[in-house]
């Protein structure tokens, strides 16, 4: 057994967030903790909120009631640049890659915070960029390695199929050796063998670096194999927390899900 | 005396700004409807006033001067969006305002190359004299220019809002879904809103052609349009004309009360830093709305 | 036949992420700079120089300035002559303030002013996008023209406001003749072509390629758009000022804000449209061809001879303009340069089609 399989503390704590959009009600009075190491999912129909919590969570939206507090520190109205600082990483719903550039280039901007040579010595290409540059060029191609997309390195990523997309993705939120990793929906149009491949890339991911996950999915079968504990959300509402058995069987969730549009 | 000197300025300015606006209604119903920035719509003025005073010089009576213009204005339109922007379709908006800066060039070079370079007057028949409203001066001409606006945009706002057409070309910048419902395919009312910017063009062109004489500096009109616009939104026909008043208004005011500080010239670029100082404090404009980014 | 990649392997990640990664294109550039240090200076005549090269590297300069704001970082900008002209006058009163002030030292400094500048105008980036910032860049066109057009202390109170620029020498060395003041140009541009490539290529140039095409995501992987923005227009000012400060010092001999209007803005602008946005390459293709087509356009009113009037082809070459913009923007928007990528692609296979 991976000693980092081990659930930890709860690293994470959204309280009471309730935000809006004119007279959109997003989210309305939601907690929710994650533990350090798990895998926690959040479900819910469509429009339940769930990609406004990952927002939340890494500072894209800003609440406008209660706050989250990451590893002990609370914070007001943070940007998302700094919650990357902080070790979180994400991938978005709708693909959200830099189309205009290369595979290999995808990657080594996730690897932008760990540059710290300044413009004159990239200009110059001299010093401590070309050692940066080389020695952090090893390390994403490890991810690469890793996620197994080595024959599309050097491919601009627009001319990718959908699935191979979602896994640059994947691997650019990996190159920032993220603690927590926020994942939108990651097999959404996928089909059954492109599935397989992410969810054995999410556990590896889970098991070797222990990372933290939040993953937002529809597909059930996914989410009951895979999660630790799930959240579900309706109508910006949290209307169950715990273990999959426990969701499974919880009747506000059952009511929400099979009396509605599933 | 002073205040009244004060209100002259102002009200002069107020009637200029109106002048402003109505180019900038020619970018709001384009970008609208197609979501073009039309940085063409300068040459268009030029286009249309040059046309309007050529086919006049070759003894062509008024009325039928402006219809024909009329009529080539709308066939430029059409053509414009059949062979520039057709092809350009879901190219991202910049490209297309970059295609706009290329196709003002090729249009002030085609309008001179076809009417010539020469200075021409534009005769209108209303005197540019002042005219005594309770002791403040105002110009006959400015009054003028400033009704024909004005009735433009009643026109356009009834024809917005009450006929079908109008209605569809509405939906569009809501929705091309909905437009499409609506029975009319998207490129032919596309072909339309560029033919009606073509008409508000040639109003502006023979406003502000008789105001400077047609010329090819009639092409930097765009030029005051353009604060007017990132004032007031490229999508709302109040925000042109509120924009329009504020900048035509700060405009003259600063010119008389502030120009002699800075040694004067300064209508260039005030209202440009006006728009920009405004924008900073309320970054969605007049009547935009605040728009988070979904992601 | 001979442009062939088989046979030579990468062997590190040094090697695979050089600029040049084929030898022959490395022979290639080594033969090209050979040519234009030494034998043109050498051979060419003082036309082809003066009016043609010279006017050519500096505005694939300022080319290259715009392209890394508008190209990579994706922020478009109308005013890129503004900058120059803030690095003209800069330079200009740097020299003839400071006496004995070093030339190469006083284009630094006008750069750095130009750099400044950039970033005060940049700051509203970030708060506006699109066409909101393209149009706020128009401001600075404006107000900076009105500047240095009213405030005679930037002339040194000259009377017409047009001012002669002063003798030239880099240690010593007096830069008078064309042949020397090309030398002059083409070694700064080749070295700042240098930097804007290396840049582009590192982590600053991957953040600035992120922010332009998906600001949020960029945000989200921990780049920090303030500074990102920030840099992007201070360093595409810097080079614009530098060009700036050659097109009056070496091209012109005179500094004259007019000769940094909107319209040269616009010049810019549509050089790295037809060259190629987003390409240190296409800067230079872009130039070339806009100091070349009035040339042409010139040499065909001479065949012609009086039957074509010059105001004919002044709005010709208007009309040409602003076809080719169109015209590259349909057919082939990222420019010349991906149309002399492609015909190197077919070359590496040929002639074995594909
Ligand atoms: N930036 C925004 N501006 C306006 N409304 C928004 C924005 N982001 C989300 N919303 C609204 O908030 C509500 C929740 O949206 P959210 O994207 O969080 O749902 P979701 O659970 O992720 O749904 P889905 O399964 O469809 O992705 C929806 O009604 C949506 O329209
Ligand atoms: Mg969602």
């Amino acid at each position: 057994m991976n000693p980092h399989r081990k659930i930890g503390d709860v690293i994470l704590q959204a309280e009471a967030i309730s935000l809006s959009f004119g007279g959109v009600k997003a989210l309305s009075n939601i907690s929710l903790e994650v533990r350090e190491h798990e895998i926690l999912s959040i479900i819910g129909p469509n429009g339940a909120g769930k990609s406004s919590m990952l927002n939340v969570i890494n500072g894209v939206y800003h609440p406008q009631q209660g706050h989250v507090v990451y590893r002990g520190k609370t914070r007001e109205r943070m940007r998302p640049h700094e919650a990357a600082r902080q070790g979180i990483a994400r991938t978005f719903q709708n693909i959200a890659l830099f189309k205009g550039m290369s595979v290999l280039d995808n990657i080594m901007t996730g690897r932008n915070l760990k540059m710290r040579a300044n413009f004159i010595q990239q200009a110059l290409y001299w010093g401590r960029a070309q050692r940066e540059e080389i020695a952090q060029r090893a390390y994403v191609e490890k991810i690469i390695d890793f996620l197994e997309i080595q024959h599309i390195r050097k491919t601009p990523v627009g001319r990718l199929p959908y699935g191979l997309q979602k896994r640059v993705e994947l691997a650019r939120a990996l190159a920032a050796e993220p603690s927590m990793l926020l994942l939108d929906e990651p097999m959404a149009g996928m089909n059954v063998e492109e599935k397989q491949d992410m969810c054995r890339f999410i556990l590896d991911v889970n098991d070797e670096f222990g990372t933290t996950i939040v993953l937002i999915e529809h597909d059930m079968g996914v989410v009951m194999d895979i999660s630790d504990r799930i959240v579900v959300l309706d109508y910006g509402k949290k209307i169950g927390d715990g273990s999959p058995d426990e969701i499974r069987v919880n009747p506000d969730v059952i009511a929400a899900y099979l009396g509605g549009s599933h | 005396m002073e205040w009244q000197f004060f209100l002259e300025v102002l009200v002069g300015g107020l009637l200029a700004g109106v002048m402003y606006s109505l180019v900038a209604l020619g970018f709001v119903l384009i970008y609208k409807a197609s979501g073009v920035f039309n940085f063409a719509q300068g040459a268009m003025v030029l286009f249309a006033a040059l046309s309007f005073v050529s086919i006049q010089a070759m003894g062509v009576p008024f009325w039928l001067a402006l219809l024909l213009t009329l009529v080539l204005m709308v066939a430029l339109g059409v053509g414009i969006e059949r062979v520039v922007l057709r092809p350009l379709v879901n190219q991202p908006p910049i490209t297309l305002f970059m295609a706009t800066i290329g196709l003002s060039f090729f249009l002030e070079g085609l309008a001179q190359m076809v009417w010539g370079t020469d200075v021409h007057g534009l005769e209108l028949g209303i005197a540019d004299e002042p005219f005594d409203v309770a002791g403040v001066f105002i110009s006959k001409f400015d009054l003028f220019a400033a009704a024909v606006c004005g009735t433009l945009v009643a026109t356009l706002a009834l024809f917005f809002s009450k006929t079908k057409l109008g209605r569809a070309l509405r939906a569009v910048a809501d929705d091309h879904q909905a437009a499409m419902s609506v029975g009319i395919p998207l490129k032919h009312i596309w072909a339309i809103v560029w033919g009606v910017a073509g008409f508000v063009a040639l109003v502006a062109g023979l406003l502000w052609g008789s105001r400077l004489g047609v010329q090819f500096a009639l092409t930097l009109v765009v030029l005051k349009a353009l604060p007017v616009l990132i004032l007031g939104g490229f999508t709302s026909v109040p925000g042109a004309i509120v924009g329009g008043l504020i900048i035509g208004a700060g405009e003259k005011l600063a010119e008389v009360y502030l120009g002699p500080f800075l040694s004067g010239g300064i209508e260039n670029w005030f209202p440009y830093m006006l728009a920009l100082l405004f924008l900073l404090v309320r970054p969605e404009g007049l009547f935009g709305e605040k728009h988070i980014e979904r992601v | 036949m001979f442009y062939r990649e088989s046979g030579q392997f990468k062997s590190s990640y040094a090697a695979d992420s050089a600029i040049f990664t084929i030898a022959q294109d490395r022979v290639f550039i080594a033969a090209l700079l050979a040519l234009s240090f030494v034998a043109v200076p050498g051979l060419a005549s003082d036309y082809l120089l003066s009016g043609i090269l010279i006017p050519f590297l500096i505005l694939s300069l300022a080319a290259l300035g715009l392209n890394i704001l508008t190209g990579y970082a994706g922020q478009l900008s109308l005013g890129s002559a503004a900058f120059m002209a803030v690095g003209a006058f800069a330079t200009y009163n740097f020299m003839i303030r400071i006496p004995g002030m070093p030339l190469l030292l006083a284009l630094f400094l006008g750069g750095l002013c130009a750099a400044l500048v950039g970033v005060a105008f940049g700051l509203p980036s970030l708060r506006i996008k699109g066409f909101y910032l393209a149009v706020a860049t128009l401001a600075a066109q404006f107000f900076i023209e009105w500047v240095f057009t009213k405030f005679s202390w930037f002339s040194n109170d000259s009377s017409s406001g047009v001012i002669s620029a002063p003798a030239m020498q880099i240690f010593g060395y007096p830069i008078d003749t064309p042949a020397s003041k090309y030398l002059l140009t083409l070694a700064i541009v080749a070295f700042m072509a240098l930097a804007a490539k290396n840049m582009a290529r590192a982590s600053i140039g991957r953040a600035w390629m992120a922010v332009r095409d998906m600001d949020v995501a960029a945000e989200v992987i921990g780049i920090r758009m303030l500074r990102t923005k920030l840099l992007a227009f201070a360093i595409s000012s810097f080079y614009c000022g530098v060009a700036g400060a050659l097109y009056a010092f070496v091209l012109l001999g005179t500094v004259d804000a007019q000769a940094f209007d909107l319209h040269r803005s616009f010049q810019i602008l549509f050089m790295i449209i037809i060259g190629g946005v987003g390409s240190i390459l296409g800067s230079f293709l872009g130039a070339a061809f806009i100091v070349l087509l009035p040339i042409c356009l010139n040499l065909l009113g001479q065949v012609f001879h009086g039957a074509i009037s010059t105001q004919f082809l002044a709005n010709l070459e208007m009309m040409l303009f602003g076809g080719l913009i169109i015209f590259f923007l349909i057919v082939e928007p990222h420019g010349l340069a991906r149309l002399w990528q492609i015909a190197k692609e077919k070359l590496r296979v040929w002639p074995f089609p594909h």
